[in-house]
């Protein structure tokens, strides 16, 4: 019985110290996030006159998210992230959709070698193309343009993978019994197919547009004209000439806008990136 | 299923499009470019062939500078990434309360925006005439003096870097060694509690063997991803990386590619090719050393 006791003790403190440990984790991840929206609040006097920087503040403003809208164009920068996120990312659907159908459900010559060549793809890093890819649209005068910025962005070997695999899963009587109906490969592909993967469609769909909304090293090289930045760009550029160099909470504040869409967008569907991600994601 | 030749082609031409352009042609080409001696990007042409491009990157200063901060940065990096993400993994599967909660909130650097957080962590990082910043005020209570991460000795400025690295890293780590553990059979845990097993014996010779196909995983793609350092560095020094000290192999190739010293796709690409040279290497050890001891 003392015995017992001593276990029953033992797994409880260990089981207070697991969760001691995550907590602090936890405040490790969540700490640089508490300080951007805290920063983005206090004014620019009472920032710049802490030498010891507070945790809190008691006079909250947001005169620091009408100064980010106003004398930097950080609004231009989101419309244009957005165009570039939704441009891109219908595109790459697009494409991935006609090469998916034509990999897992048509027969041609040359099929096999096809998808072996496509997959040997996946494995070039995107650091070797990117130096002729930079040249080419250089020389297409699409420098500081959407089509530039976005055109090098559309194929995803990856994704046509992941969307094979689906629609290879999707049994044959479907589409025979299509066939009998008097269904067109293309209506079957939209009719029957993608409803029926449309999991799969989501969770692409939403890996690319953290992929778009992210990507900075694609457009700090094709972009010079502010008209062009992207967010990553925008904040770049924000920091190194506008706003003054001292102007911290403004800063934040541009940093909270920014980082604003993807969260939101991340707790409604927490389930379908985590998952999306362990299946396809690579980061770190 | 009917031989549909021409239509599935067709199916296929806007993938095909896409990638032969973007990704096939570039690959051939970024070899080529890496052997044309004084290539002008102006006028497009070049006066010779040979390895004149690949001797001067081995030179340049600048370039020996990047790679020894790329190799430094992986080997504080990845080690202490995938352990700590083991632990934390292991952590979170042996609570059942609160544990999505700890999920969602440890996968959150994934999705935000690695420039615009790297600006947070520079100013809590910084330090200024203003303030000596957050962290500062935290070592001080230990009694440190005030050090300047951002702009102040080499190894301060390291150390953000790799922290902030770690950061941006943990969460992919954290949510694949989770689903892996996740997946151990529980039988073989029952097994060694009616043995009376150690926490810690249990730990490494049941969880750890039982994931060492995904531990190696996470390790090799740990070091792909840490020998192309780049936006991190950015987001805490400014572009002018190679003021700072800081910059990294990837950054080298963007920087001789574009911007005050670029114009060298030459240059960039020998470099591009020199790091993938080493990546190549790294992995095929990773892959020796984990066919020795992955239990499948």
């Amino acid at each position: 019985m003392e015995n017992y006791k001593r276990t029953l003790t033992k797994n409880r403190v260990i089981k207070g110290t697991t969760y001691i440990f995550l907590g602090i984790w936890a405040v490790m991840v969540l700490f640089p996030f508490y300080w951007m929206v805290l920063t983005s609040i206090k004014s620019y006097s009472s920032y710049n006159s802490e030498y010891i920087p507070t945790l809190f503040t008691l006079s909250p403003t947001f005169e620091n998210y009408k100064e980010v809208f106003t004398s930097v164009p950080l609004a231009d920068y989101l419309f244009n992230t957005l165009v570039f996120t939704v441009l891109t990312t219908a595109l790459m659907l697009f494409v991935t959709v006609f090469a998916a159908f034509a990999f897992a459900r048509m027969d041609f010559k040359g099929k096999d070698t096809a998808f072996t060549l496509f997959l040997a793809l996946m494995m070039i890093p995107s650091e070797l193309v990117v130096i002729t890819n930079f040249v080419t649209i250089t020389n297409l005068d699409l420098r500081n343009s959407f089509p530039g910025l976005i055109l090098p962005s559309v194929a995803s070997v990856f994704y046509i993978y992941l969307l094979k695999e689906n629609f290879a899963q999707v049994p044959d009587e479907l589409y025979y019994a299509a066939k009998v109906d008097g269904c067109s490969d293309f209506k079957y592909l939209f009719k029957v197919l993608l409803p029926i993967c449309r999991p799969t469609v989501v969770t692409i769909t939403i890996l690319k547009v953290i992929e778009c909304w992210n990507s900075y090293v694609w457009p700090r090289l094709i972009t010079d004209e502010q008209a062009y930045f992207l967010v990553s760009n925008g904040i770049q550029e924000i920091r190194e000439n506008g706003l003054g160099r001292e102007n911290i909470p403004a800063m934040m504040a541009a940093v909270v806008v920014i980082s604003v869409p993807l969260i939101v967008l991340f707790l409604i569907f927490r389930k379908k990136i985590m998952e999306g991600v362990s299946r396809g994601g690579t980061k770190g | 299923m009917e031989r549909s030749n021409n239509k599935a082609w067709i199916y296929l031409l806007p993938a095909l499009l896409f990638l032969v352009a973007f990704m096939v042609y570039p690959l051939v080409d970024v070899f080529i470019y890496s052997f044309e001696e004084g290539y002008n990007s102006a006028s497009q042409t070049y006066n010779g062939i040979g390895l004149y491009n690949y001797k001067y990157v081995l030179r340049d200063p600048y370039f020996l500078q990047a790679v020894k901060n790329t190799f430094i940065l992986v080997a504080v990096t990845v080690p202490i990434s995938t352990a700590l993400a083991l632990v934390i993994s292991v952590a979170l599967n042996s609570i059942e309360k609160l544990r999505n909660m700890f999920q969602t909130i440890y996968f959150l650097p994934y999705v935000t925006n690695t420039l615009a957080v790297g600006l947070v962590f520079m100013i809590l990082f910084k330090q200024t005439p203003y303030t000596d910043g957050f962290i500062n005020m935290i070592l001080s209570l230990f009694g440190i003096a005030p050090i300047d991460f951002i702009g102040g000795p080499y190894w301060a400025k390291m150390l953000v870097l790799s922290i902030y690295t770690i950061w941006v890293v943990l969460p992919f780590k954290i949510l694949i060694l989770t689903s892996a553990l996740a997946s151990v059979n529980k039988d073989y845990y029952n097994a060694a509690k009616v043995d009376g097993t150690s926490r810690w014996r249990t730990f490494t010779r049941i969880t750890v063997p039982m994931i060492s196909p995904t531990l190696f995983y996470l390790i090799i793609t740990g070091f792909i991803g840490a020998f192309k350092a780049y936006s991190d560095a950015v987001a805490l020094f400014g572009t002018d990386l190679n003021a700072a000290e800081m910059n990294t192999i990837v950054g080298y190739v963007y920087d001789m590619l574009y911007g005050n010293s670029g114009g060298y796709p030459s240059f960039a690409s020998s470099a591009a090719i020199i790091l993938f040279a080493i990546v190549l290497t790294i992995t095929c050890i990773n892959l020796i050393i984990s066919k020795k001891n992955v239990h499948y």
